[in-house]
């Protein structure tokens, strides 16, 4: 199913993620024109790869000039940044595998880690429209791009997001997001098991791991539950 | 080892770009490719239930360690005022004020 209201649903529902996007928008336009990319590259990044801590990480490995070693680097960094995709789309795939394939192809361009969490609620709500989680990334996509392009142009004009406590903005934001999922402690002991699995791994392993490792810790949980 | 052939711009960023939003977009479809070809049983179904919350534990959880107590504090605010109002711009709000309060006082 895909109809237009859940479209525009999925849209206004997206708003509170904007806070964080803006904040990390102008902070990755800001690093590129610092980091001496031209806007072309800047706007091009943040409309084809539209995943911030990529890019930002993307922007440590930048070079002026391109061999074949440089863009598997850039391609085996961005795929471990974003592994955690995958996880996501594991949750969408009963969801979004009926849909026609272009159209699911789209849709999951679109994916990030703000509009899965606003699907998911709508989803546990009884939502069963892929239309929503179309409406949440496209009304995130934009907002991405103009805040990239502000930051870039910008760029010592932003004040530094700590002062506003917006470098926690997506912890939180995804704290708050956890609240109507809570159905109870015993369904809740996998998420114990993740966020100690997590710790464990952030603090020995460097870069993004822990986030796999505790997700997967949930499931293993979840499987030997009864 | 592959430094023979050299791309210079705009032709090497097009093509950094290029790459860079194919490794993404791999990762993108990349876990609903691989669920289809996994057998839903009811064992799995049971930890894939569990997959989302342990997503967003596992990826909040350190960060809020690292915070410290400010942000371990404005987390519970936020999730407090989630509980109540089920509204999500109010939680948001509760916590990055709390969050912006604590700073001030130097926590």
């Amino acid at each position: 199913m895909f109809t237009r209201a859940a479209f525009l649903a999925g849209a206004r529902s997206s708003l509170p993620g904007f806070p964080g996007l803006l904040v990390f928008g102008m902070a990755f336009g800001a690093a590129a024109a610092q980091k001496g990319l031209s806007f072309a590259e800047a706007l091009g990044l943040s409309t084809f790869v539209y995943a911030g801590a990529a890019q930002m990480v993307g922007l440590e490995v930048w070079q002026e000039v391109w061999t074949l070693g440089n863009i598997l680097t850039l391609m085996t960094v961005t795929a471990i940044i974003n592994a955690r995709f995958l996880l996501l789309g594991a949750t969408i795939h009963p969801w979004i595998r009926y849909e026609p394939l272009p159209r699911a192809a789209a849709n999951l361009f679109l994916l990030t880690d703000a509009s899965w969490i606003f699907s998911m609620r709508y989803r546990n709500e009884g939502g069963r429209d892929v239309g929503f989680l179309f409406g949440c990334g496209a009304a995130l996509w934009v907002p991405w791009v103009a805040a990239s392009v502000a930051g870039f142009f910008a760029g010592a004009f932003i004040p530094e997001p700590k002062r506003f406590g917006l470098d926690l903005v997506m912890p939180i934001l995804f704290s708050v997001m956890l609240v109507p999922m809570w159905k109870g402690v015993l369904p809740a002991l996998p998420w114990l098991a993740a966020g100690l699995v997590s710790l464990l791994v952030h603090t020995f392993v460097p870069g993004y791991t822990f986030i796999i490792a505790g997700a997967l810790a949930g499931v293993a949980t979840g499987m030997v539950m009864k | 080892m592959t430094t023979w052939i050299q791309f210079a711009s705009p032709w090497g960023s097009a093509l950094a770009i290029a790459a860079m939003a194919l490794a993404t977009y791999l990762c993108r479809i990349g876990g609903v490719l691989l669920m289809t070809r996994v057998k839903i049983t009811p064992r799995a179904e049971r930890g894939l239930r569990a997959l989302p919350g342990s997503i967003i534990v596992a990826t909040t959880l350190p960060l809020i360690v690292n915070g410290g107590l400010s942000a371990f504090v404005s987390v519970a605010v936020a999730a407090i005022a989630m509980a109540l109002t089920r509204v999500e711009l109010a939680g948001l709000a509760a916590g990055l004020g709390t969050l912006s309060i604590l700073r001030a006082f130097g926590v």
